[in-house]
């Protein structure tokens, strides 16, 4: 490997060549504060404009600063970080961006949270010597997302999450000079442009510029309602992130104290979306075999490879960019969908209440599911199957309000019935899960034997693009999974070239899958934290007794009671959804 | 959801689709596209920018970018008469906002506008090379030199009658 060699404030070292000076200072442990810049090494996600000029440094012999995020190392570099003009020029910069920003830091959602108030602090700004005129836009409201480009900074980060990495092409920057702004096409509402909600733009987002549609006071309306029964669910992924929120360590486990602080905040019943994955699990594992049978007894009408169907951003992709491959995902509906569905019909007469008496509210690591809950086909006579859906940071919030001590809660289990589940169904928060619980359960019910291994590590990791073939007692399974959509359209294309060679294929929207959901606490760029996740979705996995999806006594005793057998009439109708296209449509006018 | 409706009638759509190909879809000569596009249609109306953008296979919001960016290019029709008001270094300081605010005045539309009728559109441009005529107005083709305020009912008056 080449190297060179440079010196930051009279240190010497050695790095290797096309290293930039941010990237050798932080080697050393030398300090050069960032705003636009993120880097999500895991992922290889690097964003770098070069655009809001605080991370500039003073390299020896040039007469300007220079932006060190860009600026690679060269030979003989002389670089110093932290002289007077340095500090002036970014406290210069910071106080110009300020001067453009709205002092709304106490009643904004981002407040403590922030990374453009986190910087004021680092560099102890206490006045803006320059006032001016302040950009106004049109707050963008819509149904998962809401967009207040007032707060943006122009870091561009939701530009590369939307464009590079998730291939959405929602959000670009438009107009010039002090009128630009990042935003859809014609500065539309992003409910009229090609968004899926995924989310990812707020997970990057530096202020609030990018926040969720937030339900929390809809949710303790109906808390105080005493005419309601108030249910939760909660998502995989939301159990292994809750505690960062309230400064645990990255990856640990919370799952006793969260369904304890549910139950103070008042549900009447804490139940888990985990068994609403075991449920996807049998739906969607027997459609792969009958797929798969079919396929095998030489139907050629089948449609393989069957995709998963559990992530609603990636279900708006498809729909939107993708509009003649809508018969090739698994018409189960996704773990939040299938809950509402069972709750409201089979709970609600378990409770002798009509379904419009019971409310139920998910906590999801995930934007797209406050828009997923009100699509037109999950509801009843108007009633939604799931009728408020908040992210992991809104609980966390709702927690904070009512729980004292959250780190010292003592631990409690879920309620009966729907509050039972394995571990196949908490790994469907992280890439690969969701395929790997499918494979548990199809391979017992195809081979009719015990699987031999549990834990499939040819699925797992964190590469966008997976590949592994499992073998079901001689018949061969080739099984691909993506996260990101830009990975998931890559497999897509191969589908529509005819030159795809698997037989199910895993899609989740996020990087990391649920656990780097867009509502999650916020990662401030340091994948490490979506990887320490991933770990302790393992890790709850293995400390749960049944593994197996069809092992869930409850789910065996949903079965016999209400549904039948998975696939049957009334797990259509409850479980199984269909898709819409969604593209632009030209119409030729005549004159 | 809203479903995205694009309206545009037969030989327009062919001739987007046309100079998309001479150009061999090729998202770097967007640029280009969109010039040839503006000179046919006058401008570049939301429908043009949606069918650019699927036929390059690039994201709508990337052309609506560029179209913004660039102030040649306008999503305003412009009218039978563009007026073009130069307030480049020379004409500025002979006064060309005065002449600007005149025309403001005269037709009541902001710049980048059109009047009701289409028949006068106004802009501002940075220097035509003409600064020993300062301060210039284009009106279509063709240019009036060292004009002053008062004159500027006496130009528009020219074209009352077309």
């Amino acid at each position: 490997m080449e190297t060179v060699n440079i010196t930051i404030n009279n240190i010497q070292l050695e790095v290797p060549k096309s290293t930039t000076i941010l990237q050798a200072a932080r080697m050393i442990n030398i300090e050069i504060p960032t705003l636009c810049h993120m880097k999500l090494e895991d992922f290889c996600i690097e964003n770098k404009p070069a655009g809001c000029r605080i991370c500039m440094v003073d390299v020896k012999g040039r007469r300007n600063l220079v932006p060190s995020c860009v600026t690679e190392c060269t030979e003989g570099m002389v670089i110093e970080t932290s002289s007077p003009r340095i500090i002036n020029a970014r406290r210069t910069v910071l106080e110009l961006i300020l001067s453009d920003h709205p002092f709304e830091c106490l009643i904004c959602p981002k407040n403590g949270k922030c990374d453009l108030q986190s910087l004021a602090q680092e560099l102890g700004v206490r006045e803006i010597r320059y006032t001016g005129e302040q950009s106004t836009y049109r707050m963008d409201t819509s149904q998962a997302i809401i967009r207040n480009p007032d707060k943006c900074i122009m870091c561009r980060r939701c530009e590369l999450m939307c464009n590079t990495v998730q291939t959405c092409g929602v959000l670009s920057a438009v107009n010039r000079g002090f009128m630009s702004v990042v935003a859809p096409a014609f500065e539309q509402n992003l409910d009229h442009s090609p968004c899926t909600y995924c989310g990812q733009c707020v997970a990057v987002c530096p202020t609030a510029a990018l926040t969720e549609v937030d339900q929390t006071s809809k949710l303790i309306q109906a808390l105080a309602d005493p005419d309601k029964v108030v249910v939760v669910q909660t998502a995989p992924a939301v159990r292994v992130t809750l505690g960062e929120e309230f400064g645990m360590k990255p990856g640990t486990i919370v799952t006793g104290k969260m369904v304890t602080a549910l139950k103070r905040l008042g549900f009447d019943y804490v139940f888990d979306t985990d068994f609403a994955a075991d449920l996807t699990i049998m739906e969607e594992g027997t459609e792969l075999l009958n797929r798969l049978t079919k396929y095998l007894n030489g139907d050629k009408s089948v449609n393989l490879p069957i995709l998963t169907s559990c992530c609603p951003a990636w279900v708006n992709f498809f729909e939107k960019n993708f509009p003649d491959l809508i018969d090739i995902p698994s018409t189960a509906k996704s773990p939040q969908q299938m809950f509402g569905a069972i709750a409201k019909n089979y709970f609600a007469k378990q409770l002798n209440i009509p379904r419009e008496k019971l409310v139920v509210v998910s906590v999801m690591p995930c934007v797209a599911k406050k828009y997923e809950a009100q699509r037109e086909e999950f509801r009843v006579n108007n009633d939604p199957d799931v009728n408020i859906s908040i992210t992991t940071r809104e609980l966390a919030t709702l927690i904070k309000q009512t729980v004292q001590d959250f780190n010292s809660l003592p631990e409690s289990d879920f309620d009966r019935p729907l509050g039972e589940s394995t571990g196949a169904g908490a790994i469907f928060g992280t890439t690969g899960g969701v395929i790997e619980a499918a494979v548990r359960t199809a391979y017992e019910l195809y081979t009719k034997k015990p699987l031999p291994k549990i834990e499939f590590e040819e699925l797992r990791g964190m590469d966008w693009i997976r590949k592994a073939t499992v073998d079901f007692d001689g018949l061969k399974l080739n099984i691909g999974i993506a996260h990101g959509l830009g990975n998931a359209r890559k497999l897509l294309e191969e589908i529509q070239a005819g030159k795809s060679e698997f037989h199910a294929i895993e899609i989740m929207a996020c990087p990391g899958g649920c656990i780097g959901g867009g509502g999650q606490p916020q990662h401030h760029g340091k994948s490490e934290i979506i990887r320490a996740r991933q770990k302790a979705i393992y890790e709850e996995d293995r400390r749960l007794p049944l593994r197996k999806s069809h092992e869930n006594p409850y789910i065996t005793k949903l079965y016999e009671e209400y549904l039948g057998h998975p696939m049957s009439e009334l797990s259509h109708e409850l479980l199984h959804t269909e898709y819409f296209q969604k593209q632009p449509e030209i119409i030729i006018e005549n004159d | 959801m809203s479903h995205i409706k694009i309206k545009l009638h037969e030989n327009q759509l062919q001739f987007i689709k046309d100079t998309c190909k001479e150009f061999n879809y090729e998202p770097g000569e967007l640029i280009n596209i969109l010039h040839k596009l503006q000179d046919k249609f006058g401008y570049l109306p939301s429908e043009v920018q949606e069918v650019v953008a699927n036929e390059l296979k690039i994201p709508t919001a990337k052309v609506f970018g560029v179209v913004t960016f660039y102030s040649y290019f306008t999503m305003v029709p412009k009218g039978k008469y563009p007026i073009n008001i130069c307030l480049g270094t020379a004409c500025y300081v002979r006064g060309a906002e005065k002449i600007l605010d005149e025309f403001k005045k005269q037709l009541n539309i902001k710049v980048g506008e059109s009047t009701p009728d289409s028949k006068f559109s106004l802009n501002c441009l940075r220097c035509v090379g003409a600064c020993g005529l300062a301060p210039v107005v284009m009106i279509g083709e063709k240019t009036y030199g060292r004009v002053a305020p008062d004159d500027v009912k006496k130009i528009l008056s020219e074209y009352q009658n077309d």
